[in-house]
């Protein structure tokens, strides 16, 4: 039987070619947007009311951002590595195992930077509107 | 013949802006939010214009960057690090900081809009399908209702409460702001400030049923002392009918059972289900601005009301007979 790869001499890992960690960076945007935007609308509508402040929640949403950014920066910087895979004049648009794997972590970092912009833009309400007006 | 190929040369090439011309006439007018009369269109208006230009500026970016590298040094060779830095600088950041800054500049906006303080007067708007219910607040308490027609002092901040029993509205005057939702079991609240006298359209901006399009209203935005003269008529009775003919079209308008769902003060009738017609001949339309008033259209309307706003609640009487119809009509119409 023929093992998967075994043309390619420079192939990584079959475990290398999973999709998960493309999908990490635009996850951890989507959750940090619901969470923000649940706690926001129990926050106004529980805590101080359509007239409050939003004084209280930005300390709150400001380290759900952290973590965020800092979860995004991570899945980023595995991209980072995972497209550095191979020496210097490595391609990542052939059809082989080793380029496959250098394109998902080139991907994977691209999606984290859009993710990380998004993430930031979605705090920034915050910062901006005081009140739950 | 070279003159007339040259010329048409130019129509072919200019032919899309011309045909295109036309349609910015639609940007002027009573119901153009390009044509602010109000504190907070302005500042909409403004917004508008910042992020058009935002975004011109972005594409003229991206696309000069792509002609030079494709066509203005096409045949030179291109430097990797170079390159690397026009997609990252004109690609990523530089539309990511044009964005942020539009985005903050909306926020901070936002904000403003929402700046509650400071109103001198308040009116609750009820958007009902497909029809306003406008109350006024009086310094003595008192509340003035009237329908599909809001009048504003100028230079006045004014808060709406906004509110709707049946289905999401959207209560929207382009000219003087924003718009904001008015939704079942809620009060959303807004604030007008208009700065310039005169005659304007709002409409709902939700599509809230099959006569959505002919639920619109007008507000007109009078001088100070004229809109306190405006409030006080408007809080006095109707004024009794002026001849034989009006009051017949009074006692059909009670015979007929217009009362159960309308009122008119000072008389008998004092439905709450309807508009309210004590001054109904004095409004500028007929109908959520489905028609002009005057004693013709009241009759069409009595008459054919399905027919001219479809799947309405009020029915057509367009079976009473002629001349009560036209006595009711008069009647209304008189009611200034």
């Amino acid at each position: 039987m023929t093992k998967p790869h075994e043309h390619d001499d420079r192939a990584p890992a079959a475990r290398w070619h999973s999709l998960w960690l493309l999908t990490v960076g635009p996850t951890i945007w989507a959750l940090h947007f619901l969470i923000a935007y649940c706690t926001a609308a129990v926050w106004c509508a529980k805590v101080v009311g359509r007239d409050g402040s939003l004084d209280g929640l930005r300390s709150i949403i400001g380290i759900l951002t952290l973590v965020a950014l800092a979860g995004i920066v991570l899945t980023g910087w595995f991209g980072y590595r995972q497209h550095s895979f191979g020496d210097d004049s490595s391609t990542h648009s052939e059809a082989s195992s080793g380029d496959r794997h250098r394109f998902l972590g080139f991907s994977t970092l691209l999606l984290c930077g859009l993710s990380f912009v998004a993430t930031a833009y979605v705090a920034l309400s915050v910062v901006f509107i005081g009140t739950c007006q | 013949m070279t003159r007339l190929l040259q010329l048409r040369a130019m129509w072919r090439s200019s032919r899309p802006a011309i045909l295109l011309f036309p349609l910015l006439s639609g940007c002027n007018g009573p119901q153009s939010a390009l044509q602010p009369a109000g504190i907070e269109a302005e500042r909409v208006a403004a917004l508008f214009w910042w992020m058009t230009g935002g975004g011109i500026l972005i594409w003229l970016v991206v696309m000069g960057l792509f002609i030079y590298a494709t066509h203005i040094r096409r045949h030179k060779e291109h430097s990797v690090r170079r390159t690397r830095w026009l997609i990252l600088g004109g690609g990523i950041i530089f539309p990511t900081v044009v964005l942020a800054a539009l985005l903050v500049y909306g926020l901070i906006l936002m904000a403003q809009l929402r700046d509650f303080s400071g109103t001198t007067l308040k009116i609750a708007v009820s958007g009902e399908q497909w029809w306003w219910r406008v109350r006024y607040a009086r310094e003595d308490g008192s509340m003035v209702e009237l329908a599909n027609e809001i009048r504003l002092p100028v230079g006045e901040r004014v808060a709406f409460e906004l509110s709707s029993p049946d289905v999401i509205h959207a209560f929207w005057i382009p000219s003087l702001g924003g718009k904001v939702d008015m939704i079942p079991g809620r009060t959303t609240q807004m604030i007008l400030e208009p700065t310039k006298p005169g005659t304007y359209l709002g409409a709902c901006a939700e599509y809230c049923g099959s006569a959505h399009a002919l639920m619109k209203f007008d507000v007109v935005v009078m001088e100070k002392a004229a809109f306190a003269e405006w409030l006080e008529r408007q809080a006095a009775p109707a004024k009794p009918p002026q001849d034989a003919t009006a009051q017949q079209g009074l006692q059909a308008f009670l015979a007929n059972g217009c009362g159960a769902c309308h009122s008119v003060r000072g008389t008998e009738a004092r439905g709450q289900v309807g508009p309210d017609l004590t001054h109904a001949g004095s409004r500028l339309s007929l109908g959520a601005g489905t028609l002009p008033t005057n004693a013709e259209t009241f009759s069409r309307w009595i008459g054919h009301t399905d027919q001219l706003k479809p799947d309405v609640r009020m029915p057509a009487f367009g079976m009473l007979p002629a001349d009560q119809l036209a006595a009711m009509a008069r009647y209304l119409s008189e009611l200034e």
